[in-house]
């Protein structure tokens, strides 16, 4: 049912049912928030959204209140303004005074409101009882005592993830947001994945920075410094720097890599291709024995964790392929630089990932007998960004660098693993071809595509007909996990991302991720399927010669010590 | 009693009490209910004030020497456990019932006064110190020169409905409520009434909530019972949790049967077969008491399938909550018995739309609950002709602080605050003038001693910034310090708010750290500090008023009560604190100054060894100073000097 309601005097049609911010989002009457998240319920905790509606004596709070018929509705009156600069006064009353020095600088939505509700003073003094900043996890770093407790976090790692690793502690001005016994973020809850980062307002939460290590391996004598890069990374870098989404991103970005000390780039991809032929002979032989199905894919860190920390009796139906970056970190150690009379221990590894939970990965795997990790520092695709611009890259005066290795060529089936269910697509087209010989037809599987959360298919094989599931958001794989454990459903591989809608949107792409720029992302990804040759792992001719030179076949028992691995139930304290 | 004859008591008691309500009985009825009431006896029996009030006075130990002292003389007597009757202090209270002679109370019992006491009822005379009133029953021999109750000042102005019983019947014996009617409303309710109709008389009655914010009870339960749904609850809130409140206490531990009778009628009205009453942990006896008596009316018939053979069915259960002041707020409330955090939720939608675990919820405060069987049972007009326009009924009151008398009244709406303080509560304790008179709870307000006019009543009190709901009303003697009564508050409701919203947490903290600033004295001060805390002083008001404007539930939006009202009306007393750093009450120790009478120091040198600041100078057996520059007004040369030397000002 439409009606009319009066905002700032005007006229203004709304619909029952509608948020009072519903109606001023529509007309493009901006309210300042902390708090609010775009499909989430509204909790009205910040109370920067309120409004002044005649006839309630309070302040409304326009993110929650449903429109009524009589309402006449001031956004931006001075008792609206006023409410609004005292809340953000009061936040800052025990605020850290250190915006210079913090990692959010220039992108903190609590500086923002301060400025445009023009904060020139710290009215309120207080003093917080200190609290040290949470370094204990890998991945994530908490300052508390920047938190504004929004609560934006714990609804995502609760929601989205379905963890809930952390939440509030403490009542009053004494809440934090804290961990089980408020033991640091290493709990055996936390996947890692970095999205509580993407959504927190101020420098509380980021990731743990490997930006330092990087730059000293960059300039230390004797070392070899490489990069590798996810398949997400250029989009990402061509939106943050406005550069056209085609393919010469790559080489402009492989330019800035080597200009800024990198000896070799690799585009992780390969090692993805690597992935899918491993992969993919696995479930072959599972599925001769019909042993450990449905398997459950590796790729993703945080999934990995989940199952070890969490799900322990799933271990056996996780593939033991290692994930494309331990593979790619592996190859370029044991077998790329080495055949180039590098030292593995001279090489220094370095990726560049869309995802925070991989710098937990890159710690899991060391070469045999040694103290070499097969990567030795994980940055985020915000990390690469702040380098570049720490480095003086201006992309414009770039010259696009082509490839130089012989160990670039990757097929499309391995970018696909950016998008949730694009792993999974890959998948099968080798799977298929493995196992009738012929190529699968059509190659795009469409039902794996698109921004969803949860995405199905069956493919025939042969006689077979297997059914496979792409999930996404780690909070939607406990129904299907309950479903299996339930001895229910008939499917044979599961595709889990904790992101939702995968790498695109990783806990450590840039932040403020929205719709818009998922599906920039996600057609960039496309795109590179539409136009490539190669379209499937095992075209790949990098394949051929790594199978013949360096490896068994597929999911032998060589290669089971060089690119697979067991993983075992993990007790965190 | 044996088995049997507690089920022939029953089955006499449904059938003749609870299922007649003409209120007409033949004579053998009478006569059996006559016994059952204890309106005759054949042996004495004492009674003992048993609520948590009475056992913190030690009821405890006075019901121990009375059972010693009947042993030791092998006196044959009834011992009943009763609530509290509202005088709380006045606890122990014990009276004593010989047959036919009136049932009298005596005040103070405690144990070492027992056996005295005892021994002159026994024979007939009385300890008049001890002796608080006697109960009027026409049948009954007055003791001479002894007050009927009701004639005390104390009880004189109340009228005593939801009260009735309490302090008077035994709350563990289900007999006694039903004996005086109880369970009578359920029965004509279920039997004679539909839901709509029960909405309708509750509505007619223009009962409106007793907890707080005073929304019209028969409203809220038609929206829940024209909610859909296939699953309905209904919550006594008896989450009472403000310093000084304790009407829901008294009610549970006075009148079990009462709460769960009008919670019955409530989920009948509404369509829930579940209940829930939720009250803090720390409420011991409450809960013994409420467990005992759901098992009473299970037992009954009164709770459980099938009702009376209506077909209504209803299973109540307790749930405890940890004592969280903002687990009161329905919204609250509810998280906390889903399991999760208690913390309040944006209303709309309203829990009578969409509550307890997304279902159409009632939540009822306890008093509100145990009106409800007296509408049913007299009709609306008759509630509609107590109290005044607006404000329907009688409340229960508590009253505590500086007042002659203190403990739980119920008084009929309309009363001036200033009956209450004068004729109920007695006037000021020790003839010392009253100051303030603070009301609602944490975060009430304070009125000063010529706005005492006011009646009580939800328009009235609101009009003055108070909510009638929060029951609590301190009597406030000259001796209080009005600045540090707001720090006090602001320091609890700070402590007890939940966290979520910022205006609350933030601004509650920081109005306390204003207000800390001011009672404190920093060692060295600057008139720069004045001047900060005269701006911080101006921050209350402005901060005041967001926080009022924006807090998401009532906690928040009342929080600067106290400390809005007391500057409004006690504002010299702010400044003195700002700019002369004085308290003229004495309560803010920091801003204390301590001089020594050199008429009556001897030099004994004590205070100068004690002062840790070495703010004291002095020959032995000569008289001695304080350095005023150093002195930061601990007090502690005051409480060590034996010679009331020290003062202060």
């Amino acid at each position: 049912m439409q009606f009319d309601i009066e905002i700032n005097d005007e006229h203004v049609t709304a619909k029952r049912g509608e948020t009072i911010k519903n109606v001023l989002d529509r007309i493009g009457i901006k309210v300042p928030t902390l708090c609010y998240m775009n499909g989430f319920s509204p909790t009205g905790s910040c109370r920067m959204c309120v409004v002044e509606v005649d006839g309630i004596p309070g302040l409304v709070p326009s993110c929650s209140h449903l429109v009524e018929e009589w309402m006449k509705i001031k956004t931006h009156s001075p008792r609206v303004i006023k409410a609004r600069k005292t809340l953000i006064e009061l936040l800052l009353a025990s605020h850290p005074n250190d915006c210079l020095y913090c990692e959010k600088n220039g992108q903190c939505e609590l500086q923002v409101l301060a400025s445009e509700l023009q904060v020139r003073e710290r009215k309120y003094q207080s003093k917080r009882t200190p609290i040290q900043i949470d370094k204990i996890c890998p991945s994530i770093e908490r300052d508390p005592a920047k938190c504004v407790l929004c609560e934006r976090c714990v609804r995502v790692c609760n929601e989205i993830i379905g963890v809930g690793a952390i939440d509030i502690i403490g009542r009053g001005s004494e809440s934090r947001i804290g961990t089980t016994y408020n033991k640091g973020l290493n709990v055996k809850a936390c996947v890692k994945c970095g999205q509580c980062i993407q959504v927190c307002p101020t420098g509380a939460l980021t990731e743990k920075q490997s930006f330092q290590a990087v730059m000293e391996a960059l300039n230390k004598p004797g070392l070899f410094p490489v990069l590798q890069f996810s398949p997400t990374v250029p989009a990402a870098i061509a939106e943050e720097f406005n550069l056209k989404t085609n393919k010469d991103v790559l080489n402009l970005l492989r330019a800035a890599l080597k200009k800024m000390g990198f000896r070799q780039v690799f585009d992780t991809s390969m090692a993805a291709d690597l992935n899918i032929m491993e992969e993919a002979a696995e479930f072959i032989d599972r599925l001769k024995s019909q042993k450990d199905l449905p398997l459950f894919t590796s790729c993703c860190p945080s999934w990995v964790h989940f199952v070890e920390a969490l799900r322990p009796g799933f271990l056996p139906k996780l593939s033991t392929t290692l994930p494309p970056q331990q593979i790619m970190g592996r190859l370029i150690k044991q077998y790329i630089t080495s055949s180039a009379g590098q030292k593995p221990e001279d090489v220094y590894v370095v990726s560049v990932m869309p995802c925070t939970a991989k710098k937990d990965e890159a710690g899991k795997d060391y070469l045999k007998d040694s103290e070499t990790r097969f990567v030795d520092a994980v940055i985020t695709t915000r990390e690469l960004i702040k380098m570049i611009r720490l480095m003086g890259i201006d992309f414009s005066g770039l010259e696009p660098e082509p490839n130089d290795s012989s160990f670039s060529i990757r097929s499309s089936a391995s970018k696909l693993f950016g998008v949730a269910g694009g792993h999974l697509e890959g998948l099968i087209r080798t799977i298929h071809f493995n196992l009738t010989g012929q190529e699968l037809s059509p190659l795009k599987l469409t039902d794996l595509r698109g921004l969803k959360t949860r995405k199905e298919t069956r493919i025939r094989l042969g006689k077979q007909l297997i059914n496979v599931v792409s999930v996404s958001g780690l909070a939607n794989i406990k129904s299907i996990l309950d479903e299996i454990e339930a001895g229910k459903g008939d499917v044979h591989i599961i595709e889990v991302m904790a992101c939702p809608y995968g790498c695109i949107n990783g806990g450590g792409q840039p932040k403020g991720s929205d719709e818009k720029s998922l599906k920039g992302r996600m057609k960039v990804i496309y795109d590179v399927d539409e136009e490539e040759i190669i379209k499937v792992a095992h075209k790949n001719p990098i394949m051929t010669g790594l199978y013949e030179k360096f490896l068994d076949r597929p999911n032998s028992d060589r290669n089971k010590e060089l690119l697979h691995v067991l993983r075992n139930s993990i007790e965190i304290q | 009693m044996s088995a049997s004859t507690t089920l022939k008591i029953t089955e006499f008691l449904v059938e003749k009490v609870v299922k007649n309500y003409s209120g007409f009985y033949d004579k053998g009825t009478a006569e059996l209910l006559a016994q059952i009431k204890r309106e005759k006896v054949t042996r004495p029996v004492i009674y003992i004030g048993m609520g948590t009030c009475g056992l913190v006075a030690g009821a405890g130990k006075t019901m121990k020497a009375v059972e010693n002292y009947l042993e030791e003389n092998k006196l044959d007597a009834e011992i009943i456990k009763v609530g509290c009757i509202g005088l709380c202090s006045a606890e122990p209270i014990m009276d004593v019932q010989l047959p036919g002679k009136a049932r009298i109370s005596f005040q103070h019992a405690t144990e070492e006064k027992v056996e005295d006491l005892l021994n002159a009822v026994f024979h007939h005379t009385l300890m008049h110190d001890n002796s608080l009133g006697q109960y009027r029953f026409s049948s009954h021999e007055d003791w001479p020169g002894l007050p009927y109750i009701e004639q005390l000042p104390f009880f004189a102005s109340q009228r005593r409905i939801v009260l009735r019983n309490a302090g008077i019947i035994s709350p563990l014996s289900i007999h006694d409520y039903m004996a005086r009617g109880g369970y009578r409303s359920l029965f004509k309710t279920v039997l004679n009434y539909t839901p709509e109709k029960v909405c309708e008389i509750i509505d007619q009655s223009e009962l409106r909530g007793r907890a707080g914010g005073g929304y019209p009870t028969g409203k809220k339960w038609l929206v829940a019972l024209n909610t859909g749904s296939d699953q309905k609850y209904l919550i006594c809130n008896a989450d009472e949790s403000d310093p000084g409140a304790y009407m829901d206490r008294t009610l549970l531990e006075g009148d079990p049967h009462r709460v769960i009778e009008g919670m019955a009628i409530a989920a009948y009205a509404i369509g829930a077969n579940k209940a829930f009453i939720y009250l803090r942990s720390d409420y011991k006896q409450s809960i013994l008491l409420l467990q005992h008596a759901l098992l009473e009316a299970r037992t009954c018939g009164f709770l459980g399938e099938n009702i009376f053979g209506s077909g209504f069915n209803l299973s109540v259960f307790i749930r405890q909550g940890a004592g969280a002041f903002v687990c009161g707020e329905e919204t609250a409330l509810i998280s906390s018995l889903e399991g999760s955090r208690g913390i309040p939720h944006e209303k709309p939608p309203f829990p009578a739309e969409k509550g307890l675990l997304g279902h159409p919820t009632i939540v009822n405060n306890v008093e509100t609950l145990a009106n409800i069987p007296p509408i049913l049972e007299n009709g609306p007009s008759w509630f509609k002709a107590i109290g005044k326009k607006g404000s329907t009924g009688t409340k229960v009151i508590c009253i505590t602080g500086n007042g002659v008398h203190t403990g739980v009244v119920e008084i009929p709406m309309g009363i001036k605050i200033s009956d209450i303080v004068y004729s109920i509560a007695g006037g000021i304790k020790n003839d010392k003038k009253l100051k303030a008179v603070q009301l609602g709870g944490p975060a009430g307000i304070c009125i000063p001693p010529k706005d005492l006019d006011v009646e009580i009543g939800y328009d009235s009190l609101e009009e003055i910034g108070a909510s009638t709901g929060l029951g609590g009303l301190i009597i406030l003697d000259e001796d209080t310090c009005m600045v540090n009564l707001s720090k006090y508050f602001m320091d609890f409701l700070q402590k007890e708010s939940c966290g979520k919203c910022i205006p609350c947490r933030e601004g509650t903290k920081r109005m306390l750290e204003i207000l800390e600033g001011i009672t404190r004295r920093p060692k060295e001060e600057s008139s720069h500090e004045t001047l900060e805390r005269f701006k911080g002083v101006v921050q209350l008001e402005n901060l005041a008023e967001v926080i009022r404007d924006t807090s998401l539930c009532g906690l928040g939006q009342n929080a600067s009560n106290p400390v809005l009202s007391s500057l409004k009306w006690f504002r010299e007393e702010y400044e003195e604190h700002i700019f002369d750093r004085k308290c003229q009450a004495g309560v803010c120790h920091d801003l204390r100054t301590f001089y020594i009478d050199v008429e009556l120091c001897n030099g004994c040198n004590v205070c100068q060894k004690k002062c840790p600041e070495n703010a004291i100078i002095g020959s032995v057996k000569m008289p001695h100073f304080i350095i005023e520059s150093k002195c930061t007004g601990c007090g502690i040369c005051f409480d060590s000097c034996k010679f009331s030397a020290i003062y202060f000002k």
